[in-house]
């Protein structure tokens, strides 16, 4: 927790603070730990259980250690009118895990998020919030993560 | 701040864009090469490699390469292609014709892009830098005339006067509702408080949409310098703009021109010397799409959750950020604001319809032959955009409907094809302008499913506050699920009109307000497709896993063995060389039989409605 002190040095303590501490804390952590939590709220002087409300009202947080790629299925309309339904399965199939899990070697997450915006590129993931990789096909989704993956795991 | 060196003036300009689709192409790494290679061949000085914000909203031809001053462009351009393109640039040596974009009707080379389908009808305003300019360089702006509007305002321009030109203009708000931007402003100018703020909404949640997105990619100062003018027109000296998480690019760019803007004085004290301040800060949201809502925003800025305030609620231009004014204004509107200035009211008005004036941006995606991002004005009929903008469906499929503002909005069906598109009139048709998505789809889609998808997503990002948005959406998604699976009864459909509409009454804001939206439209204008899975069990776009088939055509199986080997539930029976068999009783209707059947036999098809073994 040395380190979530270190990151409310940088903030003054203002309630209109906690967004911003509680995204900054989560990019340091990969997640939101319970202890993270109360020291917030004690930092910002608010009751520990409005801290943990605004954690679970926004979706880009999260209460649980997320694995070392993230990876975000879009589910835009465009993606989904052009299958990202297929795209998801086939991952959950090849990672063996289903959306919003991780794998437990802790090396994926599984995600899907409303829109990433490159639906001319549809269906479309994104990695580790940076990546993003367009016109998939169940196929192209395979090559993805053995190429990543590594090859004692890759199982195709 | 060093600028750059401009005393050789380059032969040729390429122009790179570099936005999320571009970079996702591919762009970055034939930009590096492009770059090396020039240099290497000595051109150096005569071939100027330029990264831009973004490609010219053709992003389905990422990576593009744009050479002016001709205006070639050279399409899906790969590192690969790079040593060649370099050498067309010696003397003597010719272009490379392989990568012009060639016509998908005739199949001939176009070099221009103004030549092409997807540019010519467009009509670029809002987005004329983008694709032209370094967003990370503020120079670039400055010579395409980035910040003279502001100068003009604060140095010849009272507040009162800059609210007329926009009121004139005819501004209404893009971010989707279409508010009258002039007198938003006006209201929050007379708003008796010395203390405001302006907000810039680019809460870019919708589905489908990316406008917002490109924009703050492509030409982020041009938000910055309508915001500027807005502070100065309502008396605000502090600017927030609140940026979805997902936009990482965006949201550095927006950080780099903010430092930059500050650095030539355009942000800050005492800007032009007109002793008039004003700053902007980031405020990056972290996902809740009920905070595009403008008290929900307010509130998620506060350090609060995003739920919509409870009414009778004032204004935000009343009372809005920690309770003082506050004007919030999309990404689309402030970027329309500088034109306006440098332009003048009248010829924005000279723009589009009787009641909603200049272009309207959106992103076309789907099943288009082309799709990207297009800026056309108000007017224009959802035909010339499909077919002219568009090119049309894809693979000789059949047009189906158009989805316009996202989970919002509404579908249209080929009969209003021909409607002018405004505000009004989407609104009219039972959908909506909203955030600007457009979603083609074709004789795939199912309706049912679309509907039950836009469902899904505003069920899961009501804020929970109104029982009917909470609840009622909730009893509509079951109603919509258990119909594609084929456990709909036809009190459903009465049902569903009987729920939606109690929704919209009933609830505080647009999300509850719009959300039965495109369940309405879908049966208003596919009553039809709800009957066929309800009655017949068909699902007759063949989405709905339930109520579909898979089966191998006898005459067409050479019994190679593909598929029944892939099938995960060993559903295929027959041996190598003879005729293979579904079991439609074990079959889970995954289709990867389909996929793998090999393209030359083409033997397994799917079709609507359920198969007993024997059929």
């Amino acid at each position: 927790m040395e380190r979530v002190r270190d990151i409310l040095t940088g903030y003054t303590g203002k309630r209109h603070e906690l967004v911003p501490i509680l995204q900054e804390i989560q990019t340091e952590l990969g997640y939101l730990p319970e202890e993270a939590l109360v020291m917030i709220a004690t930092f910002t002087g608010i009751p520990e259980s409005e801290a943990f409300a605004i954690a679970t009202f926004y979706s880009q947080f999260r209460l649980t250690p997320t694995g070392r790629n993230r990876v975000m299925v879009c589910r835009g309309t465009a993606c989904h009118v052009k299958g990202a339904p297929q795209i998801l399965e086939e991952i959950e199939n090849y990672l063996n895990i289903k959306e919003g899990e991780t794998t437990p070697d802790l090396e994926f997450t599984l995600e899907s998020v409303a829109c990433i915006g490159c639906c001319a590129l549809a269906p479309c993931i994104m990695v580790n919030n940076k990546d993003v990789h367009g016109r998939l096909t169940p196929k192209r989704v395979r090559g993805i993560f053995s190429d990543s993956k590594g090859k004692e795991q890759d199982t195709s | 701040m060093i600028r750059k060196e401009r005393s050789k003036i380059p032969v040729k300009t390429l122009l790179l864009g570099q936005g999320t689709c571009c970079i996702s192409a591919g762009a970055e790494q034939v930009y590096t090469a492009l770059k090396r290679e020039i240099a290497q061949l000595g051109m150096a000085d005569s071939v100027q490699v330029k990264r831009t914000g973004l490609c010219h909203g053709f992003c389905q031809l990422d990576p593009v390469v744009i050479i002016e001053p001709e205006g070639l462009l050279y399409s899906e351009v790969k590192v690969d292609d790079v040593p060649e393109i370099a050498r067309s640039f010696l003397p003597g040596e010719r272009l490379v014709e392989r990568l012009f974009y060639h016509s998908p009707v005739t199949g001939e080379a176009i070099p221009r892009y103004r030549d092409i389908a997807f540019y010519q009808r467009q009509q670029r305003t809002v987005l004329k830098n983008c694709g032209y300019i370094d967003p990370e360089e503020i120079d670039d702006y400055l010579t395409n005339g980035g910040y003279q509007a502001l100068r003009q305002v604060l140095l010849e321009m009272t507040p009162e006067q800059v609210i007329k030109q926009v009121k004139d203009s005819g501004l209404r708000g893009l971010g989707g509702a279409g508010f009258p931007t002039g007198r938003k402003w006006e209201s929050c100018y007379q708003a008796a408080e010395n203390e405001k703020y302006v907000v810039c909404n680019a809460d870019e949640g919708d589905p489908g949409a990316f406008q917002d997105r490109s924009i703050l990619e492509g030409d982020p100062h041009s938000v910055l310098e309508g915001m500027i003018i807005a502070g100065y027109a309502v008396g605000a000296a502090q600017g927030y703009i609140y940026v979805r998480a997902e936009y990482p690019l965006a949201v550095k760019r927006l950080r780099s021109a903010i430092v930059q803007a500050r650095e030539e004085g355009f942000l800050g004290e005492d800007i032009f010397g007109s002793g008039f301040g004003f700053d902007i800060e980031i405020f990056p949201g972290a996902g809740a799409f009920v905070c595009g809502e403008s008290t929900a925003l307010v509130l998620s800025i506060e350090g609060k959750r995003g739920m919509p305030k409870p009414l009778p609620r004032p204004r935000t231009t009343e009372v809005g950020l920690w309770n003082k004014p506050t004007l919030l204004n999309n990404v689309k509107t402030f970027a329309a604001i500088r034109w306006i200035i440098n332009k003048g009211a009248d010829w924005f008005s000279s723009i589009g319809t009787k009641k909603s004036k200049g272009t309207a941006i959106f992103s076309l995606t789907g099943k288009t032959v082309n799709c990207g991002l297009i800026e056309v004005p108000m007017g224009i009929t959802l035909r010339e955009i499909i077919f002219g903008i568009g090119g049309g469906i894809p693979d000789n499929k059949k047009f189906k409907a158009v989805q316009t503002g996202g989970p919002s909005g509404g579908v249209l069906p080929e009969s209003l094809l021909d409607t002018a598109i405004d505000f009004d009139s989407l609104t009219a048709a039972g959908s909506m302008m909203g955030s600007g998505g457009m979603v083609v789809v074709d004789e795939e889609t199912c309706m049912v499913d679309l509907a039950r998808y836009f469902l899904d997503f505003t069920q899961k990002e009501s804020c929970g506050q109104c029982s009917l948005c909470r609840l009622g959406s909730l009893q509509m998604l079951e109603i919509l699920t258990a119909i594609t699976k084929g456990e709909g009864r036809m009190a459903d459909i009465d049902l569903l009109i009987e729920l939606g509409e109690g929704i919209k009454i009933g609830s505080l804001c647009g999300l509850g307000q719009s959300a039965p939206n495109p369940v309405l439209s879908t049966i208003r204008y596919f009553r039809a497709e709800y009957e066929a899975h309800i009655l017949m069990q068909q699902c007759p776009a063949k989405r709905c896993k339930a109520l579909i088939s898979y089966y191998i055509v006898p005459d067409k199986c050479t019994g190679c063995t593909a598929c029944q080997r892939q099938c995960p539930v060993n559903a295929i029976t027959g041996d190598r060389k003879k005729i293979h068999v579904i079991d439609q009783n074990k079959c889970t209707r995954c289709g990867i039989c389909l996929s793998v059947c090999p393209e030359r036999f083409s033997a397994v098809e799917s079709v609507p409605g359920r198969l007993v073994s024997g059929d």
